[in-house]
């Protein structure tokens, strides 16, 4: 009884409906785009103009055509396997770095450190030339390995890692030095678990961040085969007319693996993303 | 089981030099505690002798062997932190497993090794908990848990006991020190804690701005002193010290009354010291030992006895009276030390120069 008049007593605050009002209209922009992917993922192509969120004559054609189209299936698993060892080698190489210079003491650290961050500063559309010649050189040019090179390591990863690991008391990392373990050992087997809000928050940031990846993988791939989702989805457009109930149905079942991390991980992001300091 | 032997052992960092040149020998199965207020340099040898600091001069052997290259887990030292440090991603049982980390044996004989590390500590029912589901205490227990296990040469602490509540430390206290009867080993122990080095030490080790002033079972370092510094940190509540001068042989304290002759061959200003446990309030023969006046200033009533805080002229002591005796704040109170119990200093170097 009295936590029902508690509650009611909250909510008739004015700062309050102030607050879930502003709260509501930011989760409806949000939503929106979302809503009409579905939306328009649902509807014939004379439909598609039609405006209307809900459609008048709902239909899975799209859906059913997309996933008999081998070429979906293929670039969501070019998209699957490159995010997931991009992000795999993000949370080893990253955080390799970040313990080194969170817990090592060498000459030349803070160097180190700031050479690091300042790559941060360099846009990526600048990067993309050296990166295309590098390819070329290397015979990396349309394969998974040009696609993935560039974003095996990544300056922001390490940083965060570093953030991370300097809460982690040295105690911990003695007490294992003193019952026997190597320093490799230590960054595994202690360090580590230790940080794992933060190893979740990089995954999550490494794999949407790679998922989601349009230019570079544009640039570096020729051959259908190696497309990513959203390169291969595009690719849509560019046949003879736009087709764009089939190009929502593509990014719709895109959203399904980052959906499925975010829920599986969220609990930890929010504590990650505070840490770095960072806007969502 | 170990022996330790610090030979000339100093540590520099850059140049400061924050550790001088120990010389002391820890014998196999002694109780060693290093005490001394903070940055002393008791942590830092600590550290040197676990590994985890590096030795900027001098010698460390250990068990006769020189180790002052050797990697921590060479050495075969287990250390127990102030924080614990137990891993708080690990069990209970696994945080003691971890301490077998480089033992070659195998899983029974681990499991063995575990229970029984449990069992003395009375964490056997806990084993599958995780560190954030325990007390002060029972993580404190985990700690030494991980570093019995192991069968160390020696077991290193580090100030274990300063993050538990009053009662509990006196609890560990004595588990720890009954954890030593049994099991025999060589322990080095850090404290900034004066009644954990007396009440658990063998030897005790005082320590100030990186050098040992003196080296002694407790009743030694609480009986003679070398120094004021000793004198007064060893001991509670502390030697209270009166300005004292020395003429003809006769030793005289402004307001006091001292029988008995200074020892021959001191002359000149000294500090006179005497423990709050031998300065009692009341009557004394005259003749015999320390007479005074005192004003009473304060009065703490422990119920056994009772701690009067005086003024004897200049200098502020503490007297003990009996537990029922309230003497009155402001009321003037005549106070006695017997024979034998004052200590005496020189004023300048405040060396200890004897007891009358």
């Amino acid at each position: 009884m009295s936590a029902g008049l508690e509650a009611s007593g909250r909510l008739i605050r004015p700062g309050r409906i102030l607050a879930w009002t502003l709260l509501f209209i930011g989760g409806l922009i949000m939503a929106t785009p979302l809503l009409y992917m579905f939306s328009t993922s649902l509807k014939t192509s004379g439909q598609v103009y039609d405006l209307r969120l809900i459609p008048t004559d709902p239909t899975l054609k799209n859906y059913v055509e997309v996933l008999k189209d081998g070429r979906f299936l293929r670039w969501f698993l070019n998209s699957l396997l490159i995010a997931t060892a991009v992000t795999l080698s993000n949370l080893i190489f990253d955080s390799l770095v970040g313990y080194t210079l969170a817990k090592f003491r060498f000459r030349g650290r803070a160097f180190v450190f700031i050479a690091i961050l300042s790559t941060l500063m360099i846009p990526t559309e600048m990067l993309v030339i050296p990166w295309y010649l590098m390819s070329s050189q290397f015979g990396w040019l349309d394969s998974y390995w040009g696609i993935m090179f560039p974003g095996m390591m990544s300056a922001f990863g390490a940083f965060l890692m570093k953030q991370f690991f300097e809460t982690v008391p040295d105690d911990f990392l003695e007490a294992a030095r003193v019952d026997g373990l190597g320093e490799f050992a230590i960054w595994w087997r202690i360090a580590m678990p230790m940080v794992t809000p933060a190893l979740s928050a990089l995954a999550i940031f490494s794999f949407l961040g790679n998922w989601t990846a349009f230019f570079w993988p544009l640039i570096v791939t020729t051959s259908r085969d190696l497309y990513t989702l959203p390169v291969g989805i595009s690719s849509f457009s560019a046949e003879s007319s736009i087709r764009w109930e089939m190009i929502m149905t593509g990014a719709a079942l895109g959203t399904i693996p980052t959906l499925a991390l975010f829920l599986v991980l969220q609990r930890y992001i929010v504590r990650g993303v505070m840490l770095a300091g960072l806007k969502g | 089981m170990a022996k330790i032997e610090l030979q000339g052992l100093g540590k520099r960092y850059g140049s400061a030099q924050v550790v001088h040149a120990l010389d002391l020998t820890i014998e196999d199965g002694e109780f060693t505690v290093f005490v001394g207020p903070s940055g002393c340099g008791k942590s830092t040898t600590l550290r040197m002798i676990a590994g985890l600091e590096e030795i900027s001069e001098g010698r460390l052997l250990i068990g006769d062997e020189m180790v002052n290259q050797r990697e921590p887990k060479q050495r075969n030292i287990a250390m127990v932190f102030q924080n614990y440090a137990i891993y708080p991603h690990l069990t209970v049982g696994q945080n003691i497993g971890f301490g077998l980390y480089t033992a070659k044996i195998s899983k029974t004989e681990k499991q063995t090794r575990i229970l029984e590390a449990a069992q003395t500590l009375g964490l056997e029912p806990l084993l599958n908990r995780r560190p954030a589901a325990l007390s002060g205490g029972q993580r404190q227990r985990v700690a030494i848990g991980r570093a019995m296990v192991r069968d160390p040469a020696a077991f290193l602490f580090d100030e274990p006991l300063s993050n538990l509540d009053a009662q509990l430390r006196a609890q560990m206290r004595m588990e720890i020190k009954s954890l030593h009867r049994r099991l025999g080993s060589t322990i080095v122990y850090v404290t900034h804690d004066q009644i954990e080095a007396m009440t658990m030490a063998d030897k005790i080790v005082v320590m100030k701005e990186g050098r040992i002033l003196q080296t002694g079972s407790p009743l030694e370092l609480y009986e003679n002193p070398t120094d004021v510094f000793t004198a007064r940190f060893i001991g509670s509540p502390s030697m209270a010290l009166l300005k004292g001068k020395v003429s003809g042989g006769a030793l005289r304290v402004a307001g006091a009354e001292i029988s008995g002759r200074a020892p021959a061959r001191v002359s000149g200003p000294l500090l006179v010291g005497v423990r709050p446990h031998d300065l009692e309030v009341g009557e004394g023969e005259p003749g015999a030992g320390f007479r005074a006046m005192g004003l009473v200033e304060a009065v703490e009533p422990l119920g056994a006895e009772t701690l009067t805080h005086i003024r004897i002229g200049e200098a502020q002591a503490i007297a003990t009276a009996p537990g029922r005796v309230l003497p009155e704040v402001g009321s003037r109170v005549p106070v006695r030390a017997a024979p034998g119990t004052l200590h005496l200093f020189d004023a300048a170097s405040e060396k200890a120069l004897g007891r009358i």
